[in-house]
């Protein structure tokens, strides 16, 4: 089988995240008063083929933790659909 | 006996010529070796300059701690030869977990390109060995991403072992407990923010690095 897969990689809570902080400043400027909590990441999209989608996620996972997120500073969320 | 570093070439790296320059005028023999390479030869030491190695793409040294050199770097270390990373050479160690951690961007986004004031925390490692808790150095520092952080216990453990080699003094970019520079427990592998190859020359600013890249080469043993 063939599954799309999104990764989303984002900084752990309680570790600063200077990006989301300066982005949350900019906001009332802009008008958008009522935003909080930004936090900023990274997320990825790839294909991958594997039997049954719980192989997929296992080998989605493995990916993540050696090599797309860091483990000290990020955690990351999986999300995988059947392609047509 | 004359001592040789090893200096590791990645595609992106950018201060490997100054590392070797700067070690040369402190009177030891330098290698490049290319970050392909599956053996360091026989060096005494070895360093990860700065640079962008692979375009720093993902994270800064997530995709050079893959490099095949790595794997003869990480023996080295494990066989207790000096290790030390300079700026995007420290990121690549902390990918690599040959030192706990992380660099995380700049507290306020602000790419920094200044000289750093800093003090010697620790004389345990082998860029400290011999130089006195305390010591003040100038010396420059360049980088987007130098702003160390790990958790409370790491940070406990590093301080109580005497770990922490570095700290600035008016922490310019957020780093935890002011830190610039750690060492492993051994005190063998070293990281550290600031460039001490920048400061060799009373012509650009301080000669200050000396001292930190005089006691690697102290510490080294030829064998």
């Amino acid at each position: 089988m063939r599954f799309s897969a999104l990764v989303e990689v984002a900084l752990r809570p309680g570790i600063a995240d200077p990006q989301g902080a300066t982005i949350e400043r900019a906001l009332p400027a802009l008008g958008f008063d009522t935003v909080s909590a930004v936090r900023a990441g990274k997320a990825y999209r790839f294909m991958i083929d594997a039997p049954d989608e719980g192989t997929a996620r296992g080998t989605v996972e493995e990916l993540c933790r050696r090599l797309l997120a860091n483990p000290v500073i990020e955690d990351t969320s999986v999300r995988l659909e059947a392609a047509p | 006996m004359t001592q040789r570093i090893g200096v590791v070439l990645f595609p992106g790296s950018n201060c490997e010529h100054d590392v070797a320059e700067a070690f040369e005028g402190l009177g030891a023999e330098t290698e490049v070796v290319w970050h392909g390479d599956r053996s360091l030869g026989s060096v005494d030491a070895v360093v990860l300059p700065g640079g962008f190695a692979h375009g720093d793409y993902l994270r800064p040294g997530a995709i050079a701690r893959f490099s095949p050199v790595m794997a003869a770097v990480e023996s080295f270390a494990a066989a207790g030869g000096p290790v030390v990373g300079i700026c995007n050479g420290f990121q690549v160690l902390t990918e690599a977990h040959l030192l706990p951690g992380a660099l995380q961007k700049n507290r306020g986004l602000t790419f920094l390109c200044q000289t750093a004031d800093l003090e010697v925390a620790s004389d345990r490692s082998v860029i400290t060995a011999g130089v006195p808790v305390g010591t003040r150095l100038r010396i420059p520092i360049n980088h987007f991403e130098g702003n160390y952080t790990c958790d409370q216990r790491t940070l406990d453990e590093l301080r109580a072992e005497g770990r922490v080699v570095l700290r600035y003094v008016g922490n310019p970019n957020g780093s935890i407990d002011d830190i610039a520079g750690v060492c492993n427990g051994a005190g063998n592998v070293v990281g550290l923010m600031p460039h001490p190859e920048r400061a060799m020359s009373e012509l650009l600013g301080s000669t200050d690095g000396r001292v930190l890249l005089g006691a690697l080469l102290g510490a080294v043993v030829h064998a």
